[in-house]
């Protein structure tokens, strides 16, 4: 086997040596086609998922926009607040800094790692929040103590801010961190895992303003996520400004009116639509939106009976009672079906078929003419010319004067109203209408529901002579430098066709409702204004047809959730109208006595302090 | 018996192309372990000793004469085998796999050994068995129980790396002493057949393996992670590389295994094509230097240990590079030279030695 011995397998050795280096050339070949394919085919490819590899961007939120009223007070800012997290990859024993944690904070340990377990899929370099603003104490001690926390970090966040907690929140509404279903949703097309968006309110509604534009860090990090460095930054722009047509201090005063009582108030600029004020109560601090609210804080919301988190003002459908009554009034005057001076004899009592109806005082007013009938609120002399005008007529007028209607306003639950006629109840109930509906709808009763937001506008559209303005709430919006973006204008929707001489009648009639002897609204008389007004009443219970065989319960003996609501609507100055008001007291039983007096105290608030309004340029 | 002749007949290209492969495997420890703050001696410096200790090896195995392992090997051959069965019946379990035997001082791998006596064992039979016109069929009983048993030791370990490297060296070895086309075809098929039926009986983790290499994108956290980021590694080097120490995926991190068996990978990031084409070039030179030392082998025997050593190196190279730019799923096994590791060094050094000792001595009869 010596390679020297001449054999001719000599030859073929040979060859397979050819052959072991060709198949070693072939097999290298291979390697470096394989690399030419990946380093200069698809190199960058690689590259871009290199560097993808290599840095995050790690989003800086950007300030939402403030919120502030007519005149640039400050209503809704935000401020810092300090969040305690956990960097997952730098905690060296999860259970031990959770209970540690557990003390500082004040919290049970199982219950943050439940929060932590919660957020379990977030990016590993993304921190996890455990608790959200603590206080200046809880913070001092943790960064005292952060060494013996590893894994511990404290994250500052803005967090809305509310400087007067309780006022006009229900319009602001809350923020919250956006869910995965909005973050898949085509609205939110842009927004980041985490961000905060506008859940209610005009923070919902006006979120592609006050959301400003998230700046960024491009940051180089190693696999585990750390920082290494900072590649670029892009600084985050703020939020727009909203300046609303809110007067700060006559919205503070008007909710002070209220005190503890439940309702809800809207006052309304009648030359322009601008809602100056706008108050339901009770209301709610919207700092615990803000903060998190805990499960107590919102059962107790929930339950409390006067309803907290309802925006009563636009939500709330109410009976309008006898506030109803210019309503009727102008369209049986337009219609000619009475004149301003017919005498109509009020007995305590209409009968229509078989039915009486009664008016609020059972011994009648006897011979009642229009000025009379709305100054003493008396129900006769509006059944007997609702016989002679009829449902149809009588709700266009009220639709004419913005009843029956949403405004669309940027709020949640903004509710229309009812205003029915023969045509809507053949489609609900498939029935025809009665003449006793009628005669119960011309006082406000009945199917006819109103909100106070549309009490006021109507008041309104009669004080300036029916012109129906769209009520408006965002008077201005600025970018965050203070440069105006947009400037709304007053925006007519209607003028209703009611002529001069029937305004005048029916506005005579609400004069006398404050300032006659015998007015029914006489607690919002002014000595140095003259105010226009109408009380009402709106019945909880179902409208008692002819109550023969008992007496009414007297009121203290009405249990409380069971007594009438007190309605108030009014304008002042009756010569010169600036503003309407419209007053709802729950359970308040008389307007007269229950809403009148808060409305007084708007006006004064009103003309006390502005007494010549910049605003109101005579027409 | 030591002849001064053989000083003047070292092989420098040999060892100028090794040492060579293993500066620039050092140089790049240094770049892919720079960014460990470790105590104690630095990754590449422990490289540099295990190539000088290695070097130690290569000289002290060159200065006997190998032909004296003609008739060692035997013995080494049964104690090896004897050591596998060791392995399985009294080895330490570790990660899944029993590999070691706790020798007290130090951890003894016997499957890395395996290698060089089977290389060793089956020179000895080849050479003493010469078939001019190849092996029939019936004739490949005898090598193959040789190559079948420690193999089938090592799968049992499990270990399915080196049992493969050993099929391919084996296999090498068995071509190039010359099988009949009747055996190549039967035994082809039943190579086919046998890979089939070998699915059925790998361990979950190889099965896993080999799905992930199928497709990465299956499991890119778990074992896809390595292929996948490997793989951007190697083409995020472009032609040129990101340069030395830039390598974004090494030096962050991003790589795992990036001193050991991805060890490439991080050089063909930082030196792009033109850096690996390069290195490439050089293992094509060791390897085709090793079929020239067999070509001018002094003896038969000799002749066959220098293919076996050099299918060895070889093997691991294209084993290594398949598995780190995705052409070979994941199996553990080192690039000669390059990959950080004392027992891959120190095998590697062996078989460079015994290259050295077949060259030195292709004079001598």
């Amino acid at each position: 086997m010596a390679l020297n011995s001449p054999k001719p397998d000599d030859i073929r050795r040979k060859r397979r040596f050819e052959l072991l280096m060709l198949a070693a050339i072939f097999f290298f070949t291979l390697l470096a086609m394989r690399l030419w394919y990946l380093q200069i085919i698809s190199g960058e490819r690689y590259q871009i998922l290199s560097q993808k590899n290599r840095t995050r961007y790690i989003p800086i939120a950007a300030p939402r926009g403030p919120i502030y009223d007519r005149s640039g007070l400050l209503l809704v800012d935000n401020r810092p607040s300090f969040t305690v997290s956990v960097l997952r990859q730098e905690v060296t024993d999860k259970e031990q800094l959770l209970k540690d944690l557990g003390t500082y904070l004040h919290s049970d340990w199982q219950e943050l790692a439940a929060d932590w377990d919660k957020r379990r899929y977030y990016p590993r370099y993304r921190p996890i929040p455990l608790k959200s603003d603590i206080d200046r104490d809880t913070l001092e001690q943790l960064a005292e103590h952060s060494v013996d926390l590893p894994g511990m970090l404290i994250e500052v966040q803005p967090i809305r801010a509310y400087p007067y907690r309780e006022v006009a929140a229900h319009l602001f509404g809350h923020i919250g961190a956006i869910t995965e279903k909005e973050l898949n949703s085509r609205e939110f097309v842009g927004y980041r895992a985490g961000e905060f968006i506008g859940k209610s309110g005009l923070e919902k509604h006006l979120e592609a303003y006050l959301k400003g534009q998230a700046g960024e860090k491009l940051l180089e990090v190693d696999v585990k996520g750390k920082e290494l460095r900072q590649l670029q930054v892009q600084e985050p722009l703020p939020g727009k400004s909203v300046y609303l047509t809110l007067d700060r201090d006559l919205q503070l005063a008007t909710e002070q009116a209220f005190d503890e009582q439940a309702g809800a108030a809207v006052v309304l600029d009648v030359n322009n639509g601008d809602i100056l004020a706008m108050v339901s109560r009770p209301a709610f601090d919207p700092a615990l939106f803000a903060r998190g609210i805990s499960a107590e804080e919102w059962q107790a919301l929930v339950e409390n009976p006067d309803h907290p988190l309802q925006a009563k003002a636009i939500s709330g459908q109410y009976p309008p009672g006898s506030t109803y009554k210019m309503v009727t009034a102008l369209a049986a005057l337009r219609a000619g079906v009475v004149t301003p001076d017919e005498l109509i004899d009020c007995e305590g009592r209409t009968t229509v078929g078989n039915r009486d109806f009664r008016c609020w005082k059972k011994t009648g007013h006897g011979p009642t003419n229009l000025k009379k009938a709305l100054r003493e609120s008396c129900d006769v002399w509006f059944y007997e010319i609702s016989l002679r005008l009829g449902i149809d007529r009588m709700s266009a007028m009220a639709r004419e004067l913005g009843l029956g209607r949403d405004f669309n306003l940027p709020l949640d639950n903004e509710r229309s109203g009812l205003i029915p006629d023969k045509e809507w109840k053949r489609r609900r109930f498939n029935a025809s209408w009665y003449k006793g509906e009628t005669v119960i709808a011309a006082i406000g009763q009945g199917y006819v529901l109103a909100t106070p937001l549309q009490l006021a506008v109507m008041t309104a559209t009669i004080a300036n002579g029916g012109t129906l303005y769209q009520p408006q709430l965002i008077k201005r919006i600025a970018d965050y430098t203070g440069r105006p973006l947009q400037e709304t204008q007053p925006v007519v929707l209607h003028q209703a066709d009611i002529s001069a001489k029937n305004l005048k009648s029916v506005k005579n009639g609400m004069v006398e409702v404050i300032n006659h002897v015998a007015g029914t609204g006489q607690s919002s008389k002014l000595a140095e204004i003259t105010v226009a007004g109408k009380t009402g009443t709106a019945q909880v219970v179902k409208l008692k047809e002819d109550p023969e065989d008992g007496e009414k319960p007297s009121p203290d003996e009405i249990a409380y959730r069971l007594r009438d609501h007190a309605l108030f609507v009014a304008y002042a100055p009756a010569e010169n109208p600036q503003i309407a008001i419209a007053v709802i007291v729950e359970h308040g039983q008389h307007g007269g006595s229950a809403a009148g007096p808060i409305a007084r105290e708007i006006f004064e608030h009103y003309f006390n302090i502005q007494p010549a309004s910049p605003e109101q340029p005579e027409e | 018996m030591f002849d001064r002749r053989l000083i003047s007949n070292i092989d420098w290209i040999l060892l100028f192309l090794v040492l060579t492969a293993a500066g620039i495997g050092i140089m790049n420890l240094y770049s892919s372990t720079s960014g460990w703050n470790m105590t104690g001696t630095p990754i590449y410096l422990k490289q540099l000793y295990w190539l000088g200790l290695g070097l130690l090896i290569a000289f002290g195995v060159a200065l006997f004469d190998y032909r004296h392992l003609e008739y060692l090997g035997i013995y080494g051959y049964i104690g090896c085998v004897s050591l596998l069965a060791g392995v399985l019946l009294f080895g330490k379990t570790s990660m899944g796999a029993t590999r070691w035997i706790d020798l007290g001082v130090f951890n003894l791998q016997p499957s890395e050994i395996t290698k060089l006596v089977l290389i060793v064992a089956l020179s000895t039979y080849f050479s003493r068995n010469e078939r001019p016109d190849g092996y029939a069929l019936g004739e490949l009983w005898a090598p193959g129980l040789l190559l079948g048993t420690p193999v089938v030791l090592i799968m049992k370990q499990p270990d399915l790396g080196t049992a493969m490297l050993l099929m391919f060296i084996g296999v090498t070895m068995a071509l190039f002493s010359g099988i009949r086309r009747s055996a190549l075809a039967v035994l082809g098929v039943g190579g086919v057949l046998s890979m089939v039926g070998g699915w059925f009986l790998l361990h979950g983790y190889q099965k896993d393996r080999i799905r992930t290499f199928l497709d990465p994108e299956r499991d890119p956290l778990g074992t896809g992670y390595h292929i996948i980021q490997s793989k951007i590694a190697v083409g995020s080097g472009g032609f040129w590389g990101k340069g030395f120490m830039q390598g974004t995926q090494s030096q962050l991190s991003f790589l795992p295994e990036r001193h050991t068996d991805f060890a490439f990978s991080v050089f063909a990031e930082e030196w792009g094509l033109s850096g690996s084409l390069l290195l490439l070039a050089l293992y094509l030179m060791i390897v085709l230097w090793g079929i020239l030392i067999a070509r001018k082998a002094g003896s038969g025997f000799g002749m066959y240990l220098a293919i076996g050593v050099t299918a060895m190196i070889f093997w691991h190279i294209i084993v290594n590079l398949g598995m780190v730019i995705g052409l070979l799923p994941v199996v553990g096994v080192p690039l000669p030279l390059f990959s950080y590791g004392g027992t891959s060094m120190v095998t590697t050094m062996i078989g460079t030695g015994l290259l050295l000792n077949i060259s030195m001595r292709r004079f001598m009869f």
